[in-house]
């Protein structure tokens, strides 16, 4: 045991390098280290980012693996740190630690067809995923992105979802809760999209993320479509205050979500979905 | 802190100047020496000057919801059963200062950490002690990431660990495990032995820094009485009214449904008492501050308590709104998922909880109900938890 070790919860400073608007309330950075070097991250993990004098919260990474120079942040503002890390300029530093946490297997799913199933801002962890999944498409069979959204106006990353439809190598789909203005999409919850099939189910692997409710509907329409329970992957929210397994909150059953998640594999989390306040 | 150093086994023999002399040679090693003493009508582990300040003569009385110190003819200086709290307070403290920043521009730098405080010396330490102390070790330091500050204060503190001459009334340490013989994991142990020609400590040395305290003492071998009598007095604690089934406790979250979880919200206040004197409760939430300028900003780190709404707060509302939900998940996490997480209960059976509770909910009283008399508890649990419930108020 290394008694002295480098202490976990000292972040280390990013500066702001670019900021772009994506949707009313949600926005992604581009962070650079403020004092020299890189940053690796597996796709799915998560960093928790502090606001001077503010506070730390937990936010997944949303850029490329394969990229080091930038770390990309998707963020919505719900409250008292999502929203100062809103009213952040360019030139402004934060804090950050990481990267912690399970990432999505992508490796494992090589030679499989690979189902993204996203729901709202449940996109941005998804995407790292993704763009490690088309740098390496030969070992793919499908890729598949099924994608639900609130609104028209809700869809993260719109621009990057045309250009992901518009590939030959990608299928995508999206859908709406409520239509409004000139759409002519589709309507309806984003399992109706998993419902559809268009995947070989005995030799495909789903990672879903979203609302807690729609991951467990999600995944229940993978497996009836015929999706074994050990080939879906789910990434779980919980309150952290460390997100390095000290400071208790982020429990789950026996799970501590920031360590042995967020990423869980579906059959060794399933039974806990089921059980209220857990 | 040591392991165990067979080698190192002679038992020495001293009375209450020797105590004195122990303490003040601490003290003169640069220690920060911290120990039992009676402060607001019961035994705290605060500053300790010298032997003088040790409870002596003070017992306590404890039962479900209820606390009272007594008075002992035997002038016994560690005749209690334990502190309020347990060496968390000092190993772990309810505040610490995460770190400190100053605005520097349009970023901010971190200023140098405190200096380091004086090592500890923790003066009385019991059996359920230094393993509760063991498991937040654990907690702090076995997985991918250690906490510093916890590693480096037990690191180098020097552990005087008193063994038990009797038990409390809400201690289960036998049925833990985890006492009430000192075995490993202190400097020096202690037995106090009180007859009618002599009140003595027998220590014997469990690592070479507390051979070196004791050789330093110059205190004679301990005869074979002495032991004897040090042995007799260990096994009279293990004696307890109170027990649980722990292997039968560890499956408690396999009743997450179970219907004595209602029952127990009834009676829970959601005070919190029960995580606050935990000596192996962990949690914290942190805490941000800023000067009225807003150019310096500190983070801190404070205990918390999985009884409070706001513990399981995201985005949209609390995971655990109501009280059965909580209180299932302290006593599930304690008795069953440590287990998953770290190998071993979370309980070391020091029986505080039960002592400070309002309500003396008894946690081996709720474990046995919901573990082992299942169906029975689901059925008439409400007439058992009334009498469990009702008794210390
Ligand atoms: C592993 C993980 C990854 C996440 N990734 C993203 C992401 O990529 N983009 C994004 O927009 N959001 C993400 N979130 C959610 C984000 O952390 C919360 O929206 C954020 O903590 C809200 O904090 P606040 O101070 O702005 O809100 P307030 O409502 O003021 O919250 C107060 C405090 O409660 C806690 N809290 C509140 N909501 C959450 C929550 N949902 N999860 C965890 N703690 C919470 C935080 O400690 C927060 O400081 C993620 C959460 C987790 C656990
Ligand atoms: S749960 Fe109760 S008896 Fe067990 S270690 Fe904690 S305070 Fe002591
Ligand atoms: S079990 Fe007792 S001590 Fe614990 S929160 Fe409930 S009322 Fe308070
Ligand atoms: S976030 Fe602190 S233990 Fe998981």
């Amino acid at each position: 045991m290394s008694a002295h070790a480098k202490d976990p919860m000292l972040p280390r400073p990013f500066r702001v390098e670019k900021v772009k608007r994506e949707l009313s309330d949600t926005f992604t950075m581009e962070l650079v280290p403020a004092e020299g070097g890189g940053f690796s991250f597996a796709a799915g993990q998560f960093n928790m980012l502090y606001v001077f004098g503010i506070g730390e919260v937990p936010i997944s990474i949303s850029g490329d693996p394969g990229e080091h120079e930038r770390l990309v942040h998707t963020t919505r503002a719900v409250g008292k740190v999502s929203g100062a890390l809103d009213a952040l300029k360019v030139g402004d530093v934060i804090g950050v630690r990481g990267p912690y946490g399970i990432p999505w297997p992508v490796e494992a799913a090589f030679g499989r067809d690979l189902v993204f199933v996203a729901g709202g801002v449940g996109l941005a962890p998804l995407r790292p995923a993704i763009y490690q999944a088309m740098a390496n498409r030969e070992r793919f069979g499908k890729v598949m992105v099924l994608y639900g959204a609130r609104t028209p106006e809700d869809i993260l990353f719109k621009k990057e979802i045309e250009r992901w439809r518009g590939r030959f190598d990608m299928d995508v789909a999206v859908t709406v809760d409520r239509a409004t203005g000139k759409w002519g999409g589709n309507v309806g919850v984003v399992t109706n999209l998993v419902a559809k099939g268009g995947f070989d189910p005995q030799n495909t692997t789903a990672f879903v993320c979203g609302p807690e409710v729609m991951m467990r509907y999600a995944a229940q329409a993978l497996e009836k479509k015929g999706v074994g329970r050990g080939s879906i992957f789910v990434s779980m929210e919980r309150n952290m205050k460390c997100g390095v397994g000290l400071c208790g909150h982020c429990q789950w059953g026996t799970h501590f979500v920031c360590k042995d998640g967020p990423v869980f594999r579906y059959d060794s989390i399933a039974d806990l979905f089921s059980i209220r306040e857990l | 802190m040591p392991g165990v150093d067979a080698s190192i086994t002679t038992a020495v023999v001293f009375d209450r100047g020797g105590l004195d002399a122990l303490i003040a040679a601490l003290k003169a090693k640069g220690f920060h020496v911290v120990g039992p003493r009676v402060a607001d009508d019961a035994v705290v582990y605060a500053d300790l000057d010298a032997a003088s300040d040790l409870p002596a003569g003070w017992g306590d009385e404890q039962e479900g919801g209820r606390y009272r110190l007594t008075r002992r003819k035997d002038g016994a200086l560690f005749g209690y059963t334990s502190g309020v709290q347990g060496w968390k307070r000092h190993l772990y403290p309810p505040r610490q200062k995460l770190f400190a920043a100053r605005r520097d521009g349009q970023g901010f730098a971190i200023l140098p950490p405190d200096p380091p405080a004086a090592p500890l010396a923790l003066i009385g330490v019991r059996a359920c002690e230094l393993a509760a102390i063991a498991k937040q070790a654990k907690v702090f330091g076995d997985r991918d990431f250690a906490d510093p500050g916890y590693q480096g204060r037990l690191a180098s503190a020097f552990v005087v660990a008193v063994e038990c001459g009797e038990a409390g009334g809400t201690c289960f340490c036998a049925a833990m495990g985890t006492g009430p013989a000192v075995e490993t994991g202190f400097d020096i142990k202690m037995v106090e032995v009180i007859d009618k020609a002599r009140h003595v400590f027998v220590a014997t040395a469990g690592s070479a820094a507390g051979a070196k305290v004791l050789d330093g003492l110059k205190a004679p071998a301990a005869a074979e009485a002495d032991k004897a009598a040090a042995a007799a007095r260990v096994a009279k604690a293990a004696k307890q009214a109170k027990t649980l089934d722990a292997k039968a406790a560890a499956r408690l979250k396999e009743h997450p449904d179970h219907a004595r979880w209602d029952d127990v919200a009834r009676r829970c206040m959601t005070c919190g008492n029960c995580t606050m004197v935990c000596p192996t409760c962990f949690c914290t939430t942190v805490e941000d501050t800023t000067d009225l300028k807003g150019e310096h900003a500190e983070r801190w780190r404070n205990w918390d308590s999985c009884f409070t709404i706001d513990f399981s707060y995201i985005h949209g509302g609390a995971i655990r709104t109501e009280v059965k939900s909580r209180y299932r998940q302290w006593i599930t996490h304690k008795l069953s998922t440590w287990h998953d997480q770290f190998g071993s209960s979370g309980c070391v059976g020091c029986g505080r909880c039960i002592t400070w509770c309002p309500v003396g909910i008894d946690i081996t009283a709720e474990a046995t109900a919901i573990t082992e008399g299942a169906r029975k508890a689901a059925a008439g649990g409400s007439k058992k938890a009334a009498t469990s419930g009702g008794k210390g108020r």
